[in-house]
């Protein structure tokens, strides 16, 4: 038995299934409320969720259990004096050490517990980055939205934000490094590619059991980092358009990848009304399209960075991924083979399988 | 006193009151004090700079009022999510 949570423009929605078949719906949480994002930290069972009310503004709730009683965590909020507030927030990751979390949001903000998600800090080094008046948010806001960690070094992290590329620490997030090299922001003009801090990375992956490698989609470009994110490899050769928004990588296997292309910036929609994942398992070298069971006729569907996971590893890795059309659609095999999941549900935020 | 009155969600948060009596002279100071009695309010009225969020209206009586506008000890503030949002 598989549960997904489901993060929706409307609401949190739990969905409980086994691969191959529909999946029920067995709660839903925050009715009406916009939920960015929603995770189980394996370690504790604690499930977390990301609501940004319309009216109410970003908050953290968390709960042993999900169809049960949420409480409110407390500290996610920007410091007095900060020019705008707290505006969302995008994901939440368990980090290497026990009880400690991260939260990324907008504007380029990063929180951590301590205490398993029930009370926040803001990190301090990254805050106050003195680059942070020339930085510019993508059209989503400027979203912390990856936040990869080095199993078994909880010193060293990876973030990544829109449109403020990546950052890398080897302190625990005393300090703070640009990993921009060779990203090409395209949407830029040729003579501020260089230099720009405007990098809109749209999702990025480490692989567990090859932590100096990285995979990354970009807003235009798919790459690929072999030194722990200082440097990238363009490895969008093979698909049909190098945009897009989600990846997930398989944990077991360092040269796997597997990426949704979207037409382009200006056409945020499946290719060919085909809605097809890739795969790669050399490192990006080549790619496989994966649509048995997925749509392949007039469907038009947008996949939003957070909206696509893997659960497990190697043949019969689970994949799980939503549109924001309200449709669900997983495999049991590692993209092979597909099915639909939920249809006619809100505008699908993310995805994640507990 | 001035009564400040509230709907769901945040009337559950302010322990299942729907109408307080709060001391203030301004909207800001009514608010802070209901965030006083009320800690599971902070955050949720007003953002961390103490403004009132872009989409929550605050009227005092009839009329939109503002974090520095004055009120008086007979006034009535009513705090309502905007008519906004998809």
């Amino acid at each position: 038995m598989t549960e997904l949570l489901v993060g929706t423009k409307k609401g949190l929605f739990v969905l409980e299934g086994d691969a191959g078949g529909p999946f029920e719906v067995t709660s839903r949480a925050f009715a009406g409320e916009p939920v960015e994002f929603a995770t189980r930290d394996p370690r504790s069972g604690r499930t977390l969720a990301a609501v940004t009310s319309a009216f109410y503004g970003p908050k953290i709730f968390y709960a042993d259990d999900p169809t049960g009683e949420w409480e409110q965590s407390s500290g996610v909020e920007l410091p007095e004096g900060a020019e705008k507030p707290l505006e969302r927030l995008w994901t939440i990751v368990p980090a290497e050490d026990d009880d400690h979390l991260y939260a990324g949001g907008a504007p380029g903000v990063l929180f951590e517990s301590h205490d398993g998600g029930a009370s926040w800090e803001l990190n301090q080094a990254f805050w106050e980055q003195p680059t942070r008046p020339e930085w510019s948010p993508g059209a989503g806001g400027m979203c912390m939205h990856s936040i990869a960690t080095w199993p078994g070094d909880p010193s060293r992290v990876a973030l990544a934000i829109s449109a403020v590329g990546v950052w890398l620490t080897a302190d625990g997030g005393k300090t703070w490094e640009h990993g921009n090299k060779n990203l090409y922001p395209r949407y830029m003009p040729e003579e501020a590619r260089e230099d720009t801090l405007t990098l809109c990375v749209h999702n990025m992956h480490r692989a567990p059991k090859r932590p100096e490698r990285l995979f990354m989609q970009f807003h235009g470009g798919v790459y690929r980092s072999d030194d722990a994110g200082e440097s990238w490899i363009s490895i969008a050769d093979g698909l049909p358009s190098d945009f897009g928004f989600p990846m997930v990588i398989d944990p077991e296997d360092p040269d796997s990848a597997y990426v949704i292309p979207l037409v382009a910036d200006l056409d945020r929609t499946t290719p060919e009304g085909k809605v097809r994942v890739y795969e790669t398992r050399d490192a990006g070298a080549t790619w496989t399209a994966r649509g048995d069971g997925l749509p392949q006729d007039d469907a038009y569907l947008t996949i939003l960075r957070q909206a696509f996971c893997g659960e497990g590893s190697g043949p019969s890795m689970g994949l799980y991924f939503g549109a924001t059309s309200g449709d669900v659609f997983g495999s049991g095999d590692a993209g092979r083979t597909w099915f639909t999941a939920a249809t006619k549900l809100p505008p699908v935020h993310s995805v994640r399988a507990a | 006193m001035p009564v400040v009155r509230l709907r769901a969600p945040l009337s559950e948060l302010a322990g299942g009151n729907r109408e307080l009596e709060l001391e203030g002279s301004t909207v800001a100071e009514v608010l802070a004090a209901l965030e006083q009695r009320h800690p599971d309010v902070k955050g949720w009225i007003l953002d961390e700079r103490g403004q009132i969020r872009e989409h929550i209206n605050v009227f005092v009586n009839k009329e939109y009022g503002r974090e520095d506008t004055a009120v008086r000890e007979s006034d009535r503030l009513h705090i309502l999510p905007a008519i906004s949002g998809g």
